[in-house]
Order: structure tokens, then C-alpha cells, then sequence
């Protein structure tokens, strides 16, 4: 393989309409409460202006009134003034509680919807999609996608829907006062767009930049301290430290000019309307001494203007969190897009049990029941051929049988094969040429789920979930009791050193496994294997983390799991499959030796080789 | 907090003028609704077109002071903000260099990649934040209240109403949200812990048939998830409708109580306008004073991360005698016993005593935790001694400076690691001055010339973080050359060759001999195969020397011994 450098992209959205489609295929669901929470912002909205509107007629009427009017009906008048004011708040208040409510609800249980449907639709990819695509790529379309979505359906969506209502009923309420000193008003607003488009344009220069940046001190940060204890062997410190100085002064350069430039954004905006307010107090005093604009009138005036740059600002600062947000609902798009596990045929055979036997359950071209034939393990490759990729073949032309209870080993390097043996077995991925069958049956006519309830597995990486020792075990089959657990357990030489765990069975372990050593996992793994009690068995690499010595002693156990299934065995260590029916050595997709131990010693072949490690595995 | 003031010191100037800027910006502003009054009230009564006229240039005036004032607070803020967060990216970056092996075990490398990069960038975000609103919101509060009792004591007296009011109520909307935060973000945590263990272990739950099982899972949390953000977002929502309702009233009440004024004369609308402006801004930067607690309190936990590193004490550092001495290779341990943690019961090492002369090669065999690791490292003082001592050229590891001893030890790891980079940048870690001819000779040695001149770009071929590239026996032996080309007195290959068939790894070894034939060898490993030829063979077993010789004298005497060839070795036929 050829290493080389790759450059890290940064991404916008590539479909928008699509990607904003598929946003509101999950708020569609909340419709009614969408709609809703749209007459909650209009209300406020409208009892916000209304209580600024108000305010003229107490003035122009009460306060400052052009004809004598008895102080007595002046006070009155503000009385009831400030009573109806009172009211428009009140309702003000209330809706704009239930619009922030309403669309919480909504969009949260949308959210919920949408990780629901992630998920799930996760569970239901191939693993040639896992294989492909880094878990930290997926996890971040569940993490940042999903966060960075959530907070703009919470606050992008209503701020800018209301700012678009409040600016067009700040307008109609200033037309209703004075043309002029609207006009004078509409003259600021490009000024605004444009200072603000401009800001906006090179603080996100500066902020890709930073990002970038900050991105190359977490990366360098990250790669020192994961090695941390070699950097210290090699007394690299201070060279590491220097290092780390250019990067990290870098960062502070570009993070500097971001932020002087995103900090610019509020004072700039909020004084071009400091402007705009001066200009129509003076305008707007010239007009009221010639009589064009009450006191009154002048006063609402100055208000809505205080009112008007607001959303302005606050829409244009929603642009960049709705972009992202966008990019990243598109990448959960792409995710949801990808095709499912291809699905079983109609009438794919199941796996029925009676009792402690196991049967497959066939079904004719009608659906109804046909045939049943008892699972026994007797599985075979009849010129199989595979490659992940079209252009690469692994798999060329194997063809093998396994007689039931039998145990088969396959032995070679790294990329030989083997464990594409029993991806296909599983039906991780499909075959491109050949059948492989189980006790007569072409496994693609058999149901996936039956098909791997059928095989008992045990993988090299020992993955573990958080939870406790029991449920681990357990996973293997739910309904397992816990005698059952502690047998299987016991059957791969588990339980002495789980008993002496602080808890236990009941001991929690982390998914990562912090707390037990890389053979103890792997012991687990094996007990989760016994306890699903399947017809078929499949170790990979099963020991490979276990020391000579305690592998002698699993070995019995080991056997025991074995007896009457039919086994597959990968492995690396040549001791572990010595005692195989037939051993398959494999070297560049094909099985160029094949016999029991001795016949293979015997041949002075490859095996022999490997035996006496005159070559290399891996 | 107070472990955070040194980093903030060198932008003292920045601050300062960031201050001073804010407090122009804030003063140009709170003059505006006066001015404005003034035009509206004196203005227009008076018909005095030019004193409107001069009002408002003052007013535009202002504001164009105030968009300068701004953009200098803008950027002196700045400059103290990410100053400060990169003083501290660094203070705590050479902290962790100064970590000794079990500090950096007590926190794991993975918790302090993440204080060293989530956590700071937090806290730079919060830093600027802080800056600007922090300073703000007081100077508003403060000047607000000036111009409102100048202007109108009677009618200030709302406010003695209205701030307890609010502040009361804001209170209390963050002391019941603040737990009912903690409870969501412990849900996030979960909810993304399981997803990421489903990712990893998708063959694990496909060949048990378990995605229903999974999906059911995970729809619990996915609720429980929705439900503790929707609890904890309905408190906190409550915020702007609270200010509403308070700004409001007060509004109201200006209106009826000044409203009275004005029909008395005593005050006119104008004035009463900026009244509620001043009002306004009063409650609007107690609001913002709130956010800010807020925001900082959810600092507060990365803050806690992050001088939890700065507090930690390096456990393990240069004793005041300490010197620099050449060092020969002779090794002796007396009386060690060992473990990592002091409060455990149980020693990880017991009473070891062994010596080795310069040149030798010592192998270590035993099982899995028998203590083999610890052992070794133990030597270039990567851990301390609990009990006895650690001798090279009879002189305790302590006496040494920590450069001086490491500088001469060759170490290379079981858990290793390559940088990103390329193989020569990797290689020349042994050492920076090594020529070309030096690295590849070192290549050669450890067998890894051949593979690497394979590669079209050969030692510049790129290594990507991690060596994940590369396979496990050519990490294994880029990592032996490494270290070889620092040409130490004393070299430690801890299962170093696990991923390199046995071939290869006779051919190492005899380089060892002819390149190394100075250097004391401590060799620890699973095979036989690999020990055999040792010159001494120490056999551990749960912490305690239980056998040493060469393997001749061992296969005699040592039962472990025998017990661990045999397990390697074909007995009988036994298929």
C-alpha cells in the first residue's frame, strides 16, 4: 500500500432543497403544533406592536392632549389606557410562553423521530457499510448533525419566521405615522444588509480558518498525548512542546480575527440604528414643529425604530447555524439514503426448534409450510468466489465441505482470506459466484436472522457492552437462565476469575472494557458463544489474547463446546488448530494445502513452513 | 480560579482598554434617550429648529464614537480571550509533558486529550463571552440607574419593585433548571455512549440477531433523552416570558405613575419615553447578567477539568542530587518490590533481585500479569521502586537526572506508537543529528530496510497518526530501529517482535549482537523461541522471580519453565 497525505474538506450543503425536504418530512409529522405556535408568534408579535401603537393615543390624548380636556377625564382615560395596555401585555406574554413551548415540543419530538430513524435504519445496514465508513464519521452524524440540527429547528425556524412578521408589522405600523420618516427608515436598511453581509462574509473566512486551525492543535494535542509514554521514553518533551507553540500560535492569530470580527457584529448594527434613531428624532422633531407628526405620533415612532434593527441583526446571525444545519441534515440524509440489508426472498426457510432439536422450516411457492429438514451443521463452499471490490477478487474458487460436527481450521496470512470465509458464511456480505450450502439448503434461500440464530460466533475484536458480566453472556441468547449463564461460563474457563470480580456476575463492565484484561474478554466472548447453544461455531481468532499457558487450559473447555457442532476455526497461533479435522492453508484467496496436521507436516509444504516459522504470519 | 490568573496576566493592557472602550461605548449609548427627550421635549415646545438640529448631530455623533469604541473593544477583547485560552492550551500542554507515566495512567490518555482540547476550547469561548458581557451588562446596570434617578427619584422607585422581582425569579428559574440540566447532559452522554458501542460492535449484534433487542434499547433512551431536555427547556423557556411580564409592568407603570406627573407638569412625555428606555436597559443587562451565570456555570465543570490537571502533582521527578553520568550498562535490582497503586494490598513485583552485566542479554518470560512490563520499566525510572532499589553501574536510578538516564536507555514499548510524519522523521526521535547512512543502518538492523525501500516514496513515505498503514510486525520493527538508533548502553524490547515471524526476528536479534554488542538487552516475550539464546533467562510468576538460568539449566530445573515450552511445543500427537 501506498500511505499519502489527505486534505480534510469542509462541506456545504450540495442538495439544499432536498436536504430542507427532508428536514420537513419530519416536522410534517408535528404539523398541528407547528401551526399553532405560528398564531402564538403572530399574536405576540401583534400585541407587542399594539402596545407600542397604543401608546399614542394615551399620549396624544390624555398626556399631551391639543384641546383642554378636565384633569379628571384625562386621568380617567389613562386609566383605561393603561388597562387595555395591560390586557395587550398580558396576552403578550402568554403566547409568546406557548409559541416557545409549542415549538420545543415540536421540535424536539421531531429530533426524537429522526435519531429513532437513524438508528434503526442503522441497525439495518450491511456490515459492508460499516466496513466502509469510519465509526467516528457515523457518530458524528449522530452527535453534531443531530445537535446542530436540533438547535437550529429550535431557534433558527421561529426567529426567522417571527422576524419576517415583526418587520412587516413594524413597517405598516410607521407608514400608519408618518411616509416620511418611513422612507427615511427603508433608506437605512440597505446599509444594514450590507454592513452586516460584509461582517458576516469575513468573520466566516476568518472563522473557517480558525476552524481549521483549531482543528490541527486538537489533532497534534491528540496524536502527543495518546503516545505520551514514547514521547517521554524518547525525552521528547520539549521538542514536542516547541512544536506544539507554532500550531498553537497559529491558532491565535486566526482566532483573534475571527472573533474581532464576529465581535464587531453588535455594535456595528445596534449604532447604525443609534443612527437611524437620531436621524428621525431630528427629522421627525422638524416634522412635529410644523405640524406633520404628533408628539405622540414622534414618540411610537422612535420606539419602532429602536424595534426595527432587531431582526434584522437577528435573522442575518441565523444564516451561518442554518447553513450548518442544513449540511448537516444532509449528511444524515445521505445516511438514510444508503440501501438496507438486501432483504430474504418470500419464502426463505426459517429456523424452527423442538425441544433441544433444531429444524429448517422450508416453505413451497404458495408460502405454506413444505418440507423440514433437521439442522446439522453440514455446510459447504462450492466454488466460491468474492471480492469487497469488483476489480479485486479475495475468494477464488473455494470450494469446501464440513460433515456435521466436524472441525475445520483455516491457517494463513493477513488478507489470505479467512475471515472472508466466514463474512460469507454469515451473509455479512454475499457471494459473487459459487453456493455455499447448510445441510442442503443455498443459504440465500435461507431467512438472514434464522441463518445467524443457526452459528454461534466468536470474533477477534472481544467487543463487550456496558453492562454487567451476566448481561453480557446473556446477550447471547435472551432468554438463557442464569444457571445456563454459569455453565457456559464455566465451559470456557470464565467463572473462577468472574466470581472474583468485586461483584460478580453482577460486576459492571464498561463497553470498552477498561476493567478486564484483553483474555478475559475474550473468555467472556466464548461464554457468550456457549450460551447461545447454536448447531454451528465460529471462532476467530478466539484466543489469540490468551497466553499459551491459560489457552492449554481453556482448550478442555474449548473441546466440549465443540462436541457435535460443527466448527470453524481461525487462527493464527498454529497450537490451536493442531487438532483440527482438516486444516486449510490459504494464501492469496485460494486453500493451496489441505489435510489433518501430521498429513500437512508430512507434505513439507507451506504448513511445515509456517510450523517451523521459517516464514512470516501477518 | 486562582490557577487561572497567571494566564490572563499578559493581557492585563487588553483588558484594561477593552474596559475603558466599553465604558465609551456604553456611555455614548445611555446618552441617546436624554438627547432624544430633549428634542422631543424642549425641542419641539420651543420650536427651536437649530437646538434640534444640534441634538441630533450630538446623537450621530455618539453614535459614530460608540461604532469606534466597539470595534476597539471588539478587538482588544479578543486578543485577551484567545490570549488567555492559549496560555492555557499551553501551560497545560507542558504540564502533561512534565507527567510521569503514572499520572498520565491516572487520568488516561484519553480523558486528557479531551481536557486538552474540548475543555480549553470551551473555556476560550467562555473567556470571550465573558469579556464582553461581563463587562457590559455591570456598566449598563450601573449607568442605567444614575440617569433613571436623576431624572426621576419618584419614579425609580418602580425599580426597587422590579429588580427584586426579576432578579428573584430568574433565580429560581435557573436553581431548578441547573439540575435538570445535569440530567440531560448525563443522557446525551449515555445515548452517545451506547450508539458508539453499537457502531463497534455491529458484528457482534447482527451475528446474534439482536438489532430488535438493540432497537428497542436504544428507544428507551432516545425517550428518555427527549423527555429530560423537554423538562429541563421548559423551565429555562420561562425566561423571556418573565422579563416580558416584568419589563412590561414596569412600562405600565411608568405610564400611570409618570402619566399622573405629566398631568400634573411635572414631567413631560419625552422624558417619560426615556424613562422607559432607561428602564429597559436596567432590566435587559440583568438578563444578560444571568445568561452569563448561566453560560459560565456550564464552564464551570471544564474549568474543573482543566485545573485538575494543572493542580496535579508530578509524582515523579528530579531529586536534588540528581546528575549526569555516562552510563555503562551494568543493572542490578535488590530487594524491588513494586506496585502501581500505594493503597493496593498486593505488590504487582515481590523481593526481585538479579544483576546484569554490560553486554548481557537478560530474557523475561512468564503469563499474562505476571509483572513482566513493570519490571522493565522500572529501570529507566518510568515508575518508582515502592520497596528496595534500582542499580545502573551501582548507582540508584534516582541519582540520575531523568535526561541523562532515559537519554541512555533504548525503550521500546508494548503498547508502541509512530507519529504522523514520515519514517525518517520517525526514526530520527532515537536521534535528531543522525545522518542518513545512521538511519539506515539502524533500518537494516531491525530488518525494516527492505519493506521501506519497497514503498515508492521509501523514508519519506508518510505515516499516518498512529502507523495505521502500516502493518503490525513493520510498526513493530520501524519502532525497534527507533530506538536502536539512539545506540543505548542499554536497550529494553518489551514483546516488541510478537508481529514479526521467527525468521526475521533471529535476524534481529543477531544485529543485536554485532551492532549492539555493548549494550545490555532486556527482552521480554511470549516465545520460546525468542529467549532461548539469552544469556540469562528470568522466569516471573505473579510478581516473584521463580526460576533463572539459560534455557538448558531451566528445561532441568524449572517446572514453569517447562510448563510454558511445552505449551509451545508439539508433545505428542495429540490431533
Amino acid at each position: 500500500m501506498a500511505p499519502h497525505k489527505k486534505p480534510a474538506a469542509i462541506r456545504k450543503p450540495k442538495n439544499f432543497g432536498a436536504s430542507v425536504a427532508f428536514v420537513w418530512s419530519y416536522l410534517r409529522r408535528k404539523k398541528g403544533m407547528l401551526f399553532l405556535a405560528a398564531v402564538m408568534v403572530i399574536v405576540n408579535i401583534g400585541a407587542s406592536l399594539a402596545g407600542t401603537a397604543m401608546l399614542q393615543p394615551i399620549i396624544d390624548n390624555f398626556l399631551q392632549p391639543v384641546e383642554q380636556i378636565p384633569v379628571a377625564a384625562r386621568l380617567s382615560g389613562l386609566l383605561k389606557g393603561v388597562i387595555t395596555l395591560l390586557c395587550i401585555y398580558l396576552a403578550g406574554v402568554c403566547a409568546s410562553y406557548l409559541q416557545t413551548r409549542l415549538m420545543l415540543s415540536a421540535t424536539q419530538r421531531s429530533i426524537n423521530d429522526l435519531r429513532r430513524e437513524l438508528f434503526d435504519h442503522l441497525q439495518d445496514l450491511s456490515v459492508r457499510y460499516y466496513d466502509t465508513h469510519t465509526h467516528g464519521e457515523m457518530m458524528s452524524r449522530f452527535s453534531n448533525d443531530v445537535d446542530t440540527l436540533n438547535d437550529a429547528l429550535a431557534n433558527s425556524l421561529t426567529s426567522l419566521f417571527s422576524s419576517v412578521i415583526t418587520l412587516s408589522g413594524i413597517l405598516f405600523l410607521m407608514l400608519r405615522q408618518s411616509w416620511v420618516l418611513t422612507l427615511l427608515t427603508l433608506a437605512m436598511t440597505p446599509v444594514m444588509f450590507l454592513a452586516a453581509g460584509n461582517l458576516m462574509k469575513r468573520s466566516s473566512k476568518y472563522f473557517v480558518a480558525q476552524q481549521a486551525n483549531l482543528g490541527k492543535v486538537n489533532g497534534y494535542v491528540e496524536e502527543i498525548i495518546t503516545g505520551q509514554k514514547v514521547v517521554k521514553v524518547f525525552c521528547h518533551e520539549q521538542d514536542a512542546v516547541a512544536e506544539f507553540d507554532e500550531y498553537n500560535e497559529a491558532l491565535r492569530q486566526t482566532a483573534t480575527t475571527a472573533l474581532t470580527y464576529s465581535g464587531l457584529m453588535m455594535p456595528v448594527m445596534m449604532n447604525i440604528s443609534t443612527i437611524n434613531y437620531a436621524l428621525v428624532a431630528m427629522i421627525g422633531g422638524l416634522l412635529a414643529i410644523f405640524g406633520y407628526l404628533s408628539v405622540g405620533g414622534l414618540v411610537v415612532f422612535l420606539q419602532l425604530t429602536r424595534q426595527f434593527s432587531r431582526p434584522i441583526t437577528e435573522a442575518s446571525s441565523q444564516y451561518n447555524a442554518v447553513i450548518t444545519a442544513i449540511a448537516g441534515a444532509e449528511r444524515i440524509y445521505e445516511v438514510m439514503l444508503e440501501p438496507a440489508e438486501e432483504p430474504d426472498p418470500p419464502h426463505a426457510a426459517t429456523l424452527v426448534q423442538e425441544g433441544h432439536d433444531f429444524f429448517w422450516q422450508r416453505y413451497g411457492e404458495d408460502g405454506k409450510p413444505s418440507e423440514r429438514v433437521p439442522v446439522a451443521g453440514d455446510v459447504r463452499f462450492e466454488e466460491v468466489s468474492f471480492g469487497y471490490v469488483p476489480e479485486k477478487q479475495i475468494l477464488k474458487q473455494i470450494s469446501l465441505y464440513a460433515k456435521p460436527g466436524q472441525k475445520i481450521a483455516f491457517v494463513g496470512s493477513t488478507g489470505a482470506g479467512k475471515t472472508t470465509i466466514i463474512n460469507l458464511l454469515t451473509r455479512f456480505y454475499d457471494i459473487d459466484q459459487g453456493r455455499i450450502t447448510v445441510d442442503g439448503i443455498d443459504i440465500r434461500d435461507i431467512r438472514k436472522d434464522s441463518l445467524r440464530d443457526a452459528m454461534s460466533v466468536v470474533l477477534q475484536d472481544t467487543h463487550l457492552f456496558t453492562g454487567t458480566v451476566r448481561e453480557n453472556i446473556r446477550y447471547g441468547r435472551l432468554s438463557a437462565t442464569d444457571e445456563e449463564v454459569e455453565q457456559a461460563a464455566r465451559l470456557a474457563s470464565a467463572h473462577s476469575f468472574i466470581t472474583r470480580l468485586p461483584h460478580g456476575y453482577d460486576t459492571v463492565i464498561e463497553g470498552d472494557g477498561a476493567n478486564l484484561s484483553q483474555g478475559q474478554r475474550q473468555l467472556l466472548n466464548i461464554a457468550r458463544a456457549a450460551v447461545a447453544d447454536a448447531p454451528i461455531l465460529i471462532l476467530d481468532e478466539a484466543t489469540s489474547s490468551v497466553d499459551t499457558r491459560t489457552e492449554r487450559h481453556i482448550e478442555h473447555g474449548l473441546d466440549r463446546l465443540m462436541k457435535g457442532r460443527t466448527t470453524f476455526v481461525i487462527a493464527h497461533r498454529l497450537s490451536t488448530v493442531r487438532n483440527s479435522k482438516a486444516i486449510m492453508v490459504m494464501e492469496h484467496g485460494q486453500i493451496i494445502e489441505r489435510g489433518t496436521h501430521h498429513d500437512l507436516l508430512d507434505q513439507r509444504g507451506r504448513y511445515y513452513q509456517l510450523y517451523t516459522g521459517a516464514v512470516e504470519l501477518d | 480560579m486562582k490557577l487561572l490568573v497567571p494566564y490572563l496576566k499578559p493581557y492585563r493592557k487588553s483588558v484594561t482598554i477593552a474596559i475603558l472602550f466599553m465604558l465609551f461605548d456604553v456611555i455614548c449609548e445611555i446618552l441617546q434617550p436624554i438627547l432624544m427627550a430633549n428634542i422631543v421635549g424642549k425641542g419641539i415646545e420651543s420650536q427651536n429648529i437649530p437646538y434640534i438640529l444640534g441634538t441630533g448631530a450630538a446623537m450621530l455623533l455618539l453614535a459614530c464614537f460608540a461604532i469606534f469604541s466597539g470595534f476597539g473593544n471588539a478587538k482588544h477583547s479578543a486578543t485577551a480571550g484567545v490570549g488567555f485560552a492559549a496560555n492555557l492550551r499551553k501551560g497545560l500542554f507542558t504540564k502533561v509533558q512534565q507527567f510521569s507515566f503514572k499520572n498520565i495512567d491516572d487520568f488516561s490518555t484519553a480523558s486528557l486529550a479531551t481536557r486538552l482540547t474540548n475543555d480549553v476550547t470551551l473555556l476560550q469561548n467562555s473567556a470571550i463571552m465573558g469579556l464582553r458581557i461581563l463587562i457590559r451588562a455591570p456598566l449598563m446596570f450601573l449607568f442605567g440607574l444614575v440617569m433613571a434617578l436623576r431624572m426621576n427619584p419618584e419614579l425609580a422607585t418602580i425599580l426597587l419593585v422590579a429588580i427584586p422581582v426579576l432578579l428573584v425569579a430568574l433565580g429560581l428559574i435557573i436553581r431548578t433548571a441547573f439540575p435538570l440540566f445535569n440530567q440531560m447532559q448525563e443522557r446525551i452522554d449515555g445515548l452517545n455512549g451506547s450508539v458508539q458501542e453499537n457502531l463497534t460492535n455491529v458484528r457482534v449484534v447482527k451475528s446474534f440477531v439482536r438489532q430488535q433487542f438493540e432497537k428497542q434499547k436504544f428507544r428507551t433512551s432516545n425517550d428518555g433523552l427527549t423527555d429530560a431536555s423537554l423538562r429541563a427547556m421548559n423551565v429555562v423557556i420561562l425566561n423571556m416570558p418573565v422579563l416580558m411580564l416584568v419589563m412590561n409592568l414596569s412600562t405600565l407603570s411608568v405610564v400611570w405613575f409618570g402619566g399622573q406627573q405629566v398631568i400634573g407638569g411635572a414631567l413631560d412625555v419625552a422624558q417619560m419615553t426615556a424613562f422607559i428606555n432607561y428602564i429597559f436597559h436596567i432590566l435587559m443587562s440583568l438578563m444578560m447578567l444571568s445568561m452569563m451565570f448561566v453560560l459560565l456555570s456550564r464552564a464551570s465543570a471544564s474549568l474543573k477539568r482543566v485545573t485538575e490537571v494543572l493542580r496535579t502533582e508530578v509524582d515523579l521527578t528530579d531529586s536534588i542530587h540528581a546528575g549526569e553520568y555516562l552510563v555503562k550498562g551494568e543493572v542490578k535490582f535488590e530487594g524491588v518490590s513494586f506496585k502501581y497503586d500505594p493503597s493496593h494490598p498486593k505488590n504487582i513485583l515481590e523481593d526481585i533481585s538479579f544483576e546484569a552485566k554490560p553486554g548481557e542479554v537478560v530474557a523475561i518470560i512468564g503469563g499474562t500479569g505476571a509483572g513482566k512490563s513493570s519490571l522493565i520499566q522500572l529501570i529507566p525510572r518510568l515508575y518508582d521502586v515502592t520497596g528496595g532499589r534500582v542499580l545502573v553501574d551501582g548507582r540508584d536510578v534516582r541519582d540520575y537526572s531523568l535526561d541523562s538516564l532515559r537519554g541512555q536507555i533504548g525503550v521500546v514499548l508494548q503498547k508502541n506508537t509512530l507519529f504522523s510524519g514520515t519514517i525518517r522523521d520517525n526514526l530520527k526521535w532515537g536521534n535528531s543529528q543522525a545522518t542518513d547512512e545512521e538511519v539506515i543502518a539502524a533500518a537494516k538492523a531491525a530488518q525494516a530496510h527492505e519493506f521501506v525501500s519497497g514503498f515508492p516514496d521509501g523514508y519519506d513515505t508518510w505515516v499516518e497518526q498512529g502507523g495505521v498503514n502500516l502493518s503490525g510486525g513493520q510498526k513493530q520493527r520501524l519502532c525497534i530501529a527507533r530506538a536502536m538508533l539512539k545506540k543505548p548502553p542499554i536497550l529494553i524490547l518489551d514483546d516488541s517482535t510478537s508481529a514479526v515471524d521467527t525468521a526475521t526476528e533471529s535476524k534481529i536479534r543477531e544485529s543485536f549482537h554485532t551492532m549492539l554488542a555493548h549494550t545490555t538487552t532486556f527482552l521480554i516475550a511470549q516465545r520460546i523461541s525468542s529467549v532461548r539464546d539469552a544469556d540469562r533467562i528470568i522466569v516471573l510468576d505473579d510478581g516473584r522471580i521463580v526460576a533463572t538460568g539459560t534455557h538448558d539449566e531451566l528445561m532441568q530445573t524449572s517446572e514453569e519453565y517447562q510448563e510454558i515450552y511445552y505449551s509451545q511445543q508439539e508433545k505428542e500427537a495429540d490431533a
